[in-house]
């Protein structure tokens, strides 16, 4: 039997890293629906859950997946699904569940090229708007955007520490080319992974509240089980968990949700720069875009442009005071990103006008090459 | 809890939030009772209370887990038995009861139901049938009898309705009953009986609706009761094809399957786990 | 209740006797206790609980056999009875 951290050098493909470092975070149990191109996560975890004592079940569609993933997560069990585009939209109601009920999980989204069945085997990066607001009503919630097998790895143990510390679903924003990529990955041992379990309920069984924030704003959690008779609900509900059907009590709960990740953007949020420090252009990116923007930079800087690139390892919350604190001393930032402009939107909301934010987009189904980057940026600059 | 001093305790004020009663539930709606008979079943059947979970979806039944007093999750419309199936699977020491309706079971959430049934996770599902969707006012349900009026088939129900405990049984249901909130006595032993067995329980409760159903069909909820009374028998093992709601011919209630076959759980051990695995475990 | 023919052992049964319990600001109003307990032992009350419905009351108090029928059907949880010694 293979233990759940396979510590040493792989060759592995980004959807297989995942499920390794989905194992590595502590993940045992994985409500799954088959959906190309995330399937390879669901099929390796499938042959690996047994084996180390968890529970992966493949499940009638993508709803009831992400249904038992927070069933899962409630009977205290670290817990995750894996789907694409026309999944992801599936998955949305119980996303908002997991938002409203402050239960910790994992969904990747190997994004594939849309809208509806789209190109199912070919990469986009066009669910990103969706990702932020594609559940009904006002929420934060926490997605990150790997570009390698390596990052893949790292990102989704990272996914589970932050889901488990702020008890919020994080969604890693994949695509097809990364899930598809295979590369080097190497595993550390175990005892150097770092993973986060959910703060847990203490104290007088009669007395806990169980949606009362604890210190860090976040509530500490019971699990079905342990006798805390706690109620939990998707309706608007009070410390009791209890429905309250008021407008203060709406107000009291949406400034909870979006409070315990507003107050703690400086764990939440990571980004890379390179060459930023001199930077006149920056290019902002993430996901596969951002290897061929970081191809971009280097063919610019050889051209004596002074281009950089921030990469968005986290993209929501997104990082608006670092795009803010870039406008007041560029000329311009540059968006790549495989859609026709989404996190372009938010790059251009921060710039506040102050400098001209530009796009270098793409419909969907391959990468956009380093060359594109550079005309856009040799035509607007 | 908020008891008032005065007042004697009802005995399932144990399993009740009663700081959340009175219960949003209409007069003489059924779903309290159907409600109580779930509760009794729970404290008679002696079941560890403390490891019991009760799984809701949406709607006026959907409401119950809110009232329950133990570990009760309030989900989506239609996903209760998705969500219990996760929590069962992840930890298998639960039981796991789902109280819900048959708009939320069987229209929006029919699938979720067939499957699990097909899997025989280890859940007991009662579903509180009234004939129509009642929180939001009243409209045709997958349940709703051939010509019935609702707010969305004013001329009558073009439809014809499920048969509740045929599509259990022909989806795997290793437990099917049904019984009328009338009939309560049954009903709580019904309960009890799947509470204490391994596999999908089944248990379909007719409930009388009167203000949203009963109200646009000329039925009080008296009336209702006396349908239940008058034109409903008793036939344990019968073919589950035989139990169409027919309220001319009477309607069948009983208990109709109860069979054993492994469980989601046992199947997925013994299918999926290396034996030494498992060997350990039964050691430890 | 009326028998249709006298058992034989009629003498010898003990009937339990209840003693009924109404929580009358839990109840709705709905009549299934009255309508179907079966010694008949109930009836509306005159007045009004604190939501304005008329909870049930009991009139013919040594009737109760301590069935508890009263205490399943209600949907409410506003009634029950307990063995009138007990009490």
């Amino acid at each position: 039997m293979n233990p759940a951290v396979l510590t040493g050098e792989h060759f592995m493909t980004g959807d297989v890293a995942c499920a390794e470092g989905a194992l590595a975070a502590g993940c045992r149990f994985f409500g799954g629906y088959p959906i190309t191109p995330a399937t390879e996560i669901a099929e390796h975890i499938s042959a690996r859950m047994p084996e180390l004592g968890g529970t992966f079940i493949q499940m009638e569609d993508e709803i009831a997946a992400m249904a038992s993933v927070i069933g899962g997560s409630c009977a205290g069990v670290k817990s995750m699904t894996a789907t694409s585009g026309p999944g992801f939209s599936l998955m949305m109601e119980n996303i908002g569940l997991a938002v409203c009920t402050e239960t910790p999980c994992v969904v990747v989204n190997v994004q594939r090229a849309g809208p509806s069945t789209g190109l199912p085997t070919q990469g986009a990066q066009g669910d990103m708007l969706q990702a932020r607001w594609g559940s009904h009503g006002h929420y934060e919630i926490i997605a990150l955007a790997p570009s390698s097998p390596q990052e893949i790895f790292y990102q989704t143990i990272r996914a589970f520490n932050l889901s488990e510390t702020y008890r919020v679903p994080v969604l890693i924003m994949t695509d097809e080319m990364v899930g598809h990529l295979s590369e080097r990955v190497v595993i550390p041992k175990a005892k150097a992974i770092k993973t986060v379990s959910r703060p847990r309920a203490k104290g007088r069984k009669d007395r806990f509240k169980p949606f009362e924030p604890g210190p860090n704003g976040v509530p500490p959690m019971a699990i079905a089980g342990e006798g805390y008779n706690i109620h939990v609900t998707g309706l608007t509900h009070d410390e009791m968990g209890y429905p309250a059907m008021t407008v203060e009590a709406q107000a009291k709960m949406m400034a909870q949700l979006v409070g315990k990740i507003r107050r703690n953007l400086d764990d939440i949020i990571s980004t890379e720069g390179y060459e930023l420090e001199d930077a006149e252009i920056v290019i902002v990116s993430y996901g596969v875009s951002a290897r061929t923007s970081l191809a971009a930079v280097e063919e610019a800087r050889g051209e004596g442009i002074k281009a950089g690139l921030l990469k968005l390892n986290t993209v929501w919350p997104f990082p608006e005071d670092q795009i803010r604190a870039l406008s007041e001393r560029v000329k311009g930032f540059i968006t790549v990103e495989i859609n026709l402009g989404q996190i372009h939107l938010e790059v251009e909301r921060c710039a506040c006008g102050k400098v001209p934010a530009l796009l270098a987009g793409h419909p969907g189904g391959t990468i956009i090459p380093p060359d594109r980057v550079i005309e856009i940026l040799k035509e607007g600059f | 809890m908020n008891q008032d001093k005065k007042q004697p305790g009802h005995p399932l004020d144990g399993l009740l939030r009663t700081d959340r009663i009175p219960h949003i539930w209409c007069p003489g709606c059924g779903i309290g009772t159907a409600f109580s008979s779930c509760l009794i079943a729970m404290k008679e059947s002696q079941m560890d209370l403390q490891k019991t979970v009760m799984v809701s979806g949406i709607g006026c039944s959907g409401r119950g887990a809110g009232y329950a007093n133990v570990d009760s999750y309030h989900t989506t419309h239609g996903r209760a038995i998705p969500f219990a199936t996760g929590m069962k699977l992840a930890n298998p020491e639960l039981n796991v009861v789902v109280f819900s309706g048959d708009g939320d079971l069987f229209a929006i959430g029919g699938n979720h139901f067939i499957h699990a049934a097909r899997r025989n996770v280890d859940l007991t599902v009662v579903c509180v049938n009234n004939f129509n969707y009642g929180m939001t006012g009243g409209q045709v349900a997958a349940t709703t009898p051939y010509l019935a009026r609702t707010t969305t088939t004013p001329a009558g129900n073009p439809e014809p309705a499920f048969n509740l405990p045929l599509l259990a049984y022909a989806s795997g249901a290793t437990y099917v009953a049904r019984w009328t909130i009338l009939h309560t006595r049954d009903l709580t032993e019904s309960i009890q009986e799947a509470f204490l067995r391994h596999g999908f329980s089944f248990i379909e409760v007719l409930a009388p609706c009167p203000i949203n159903y009963g109200r646009r069909n000329k039925e009080k909820a008296l009336d209702t009761m006396r349908v239940y009374q008058e034109q409903t028998l008793i036939k344990n093992d019968a073919h589950p094809s035989e139990l169409d709601i027919d309220f001319d011919r009477g309607i069948i209630l009983g208990k109709f399957v109860d069979v054993e076959r492994p469980t989601c759980s046992e199947r997925y051990d013994d299918t999926c786990r290396p034996k030494e695995l498992m060997e350990e475990e039964k050691a430890a | 209740m009326t028998f249709w023919r006298v058992p034989l052992d009629l003498g010898e049964i003990q009937i339990s006797r209840g003693k009924v319990h109404i929580l009358e600001d839990r109840c709705k109003g709905c009549g299934y206790c009255i309508e179907f307990c079966p010694k008949d032992v109930l009836e509306f009350d005159t007045k009004f609980n604190q939501k304005g419905y008329h909870p049930p009351s009991v009139k013919i108090s040594d009737e109760c056999v301590n069935c508890h029928y009263c205490e399943i059907i209600c949907p409410e949880f506003a009634i029950y009875s307990v063995e009138a010694s007990a009490d």
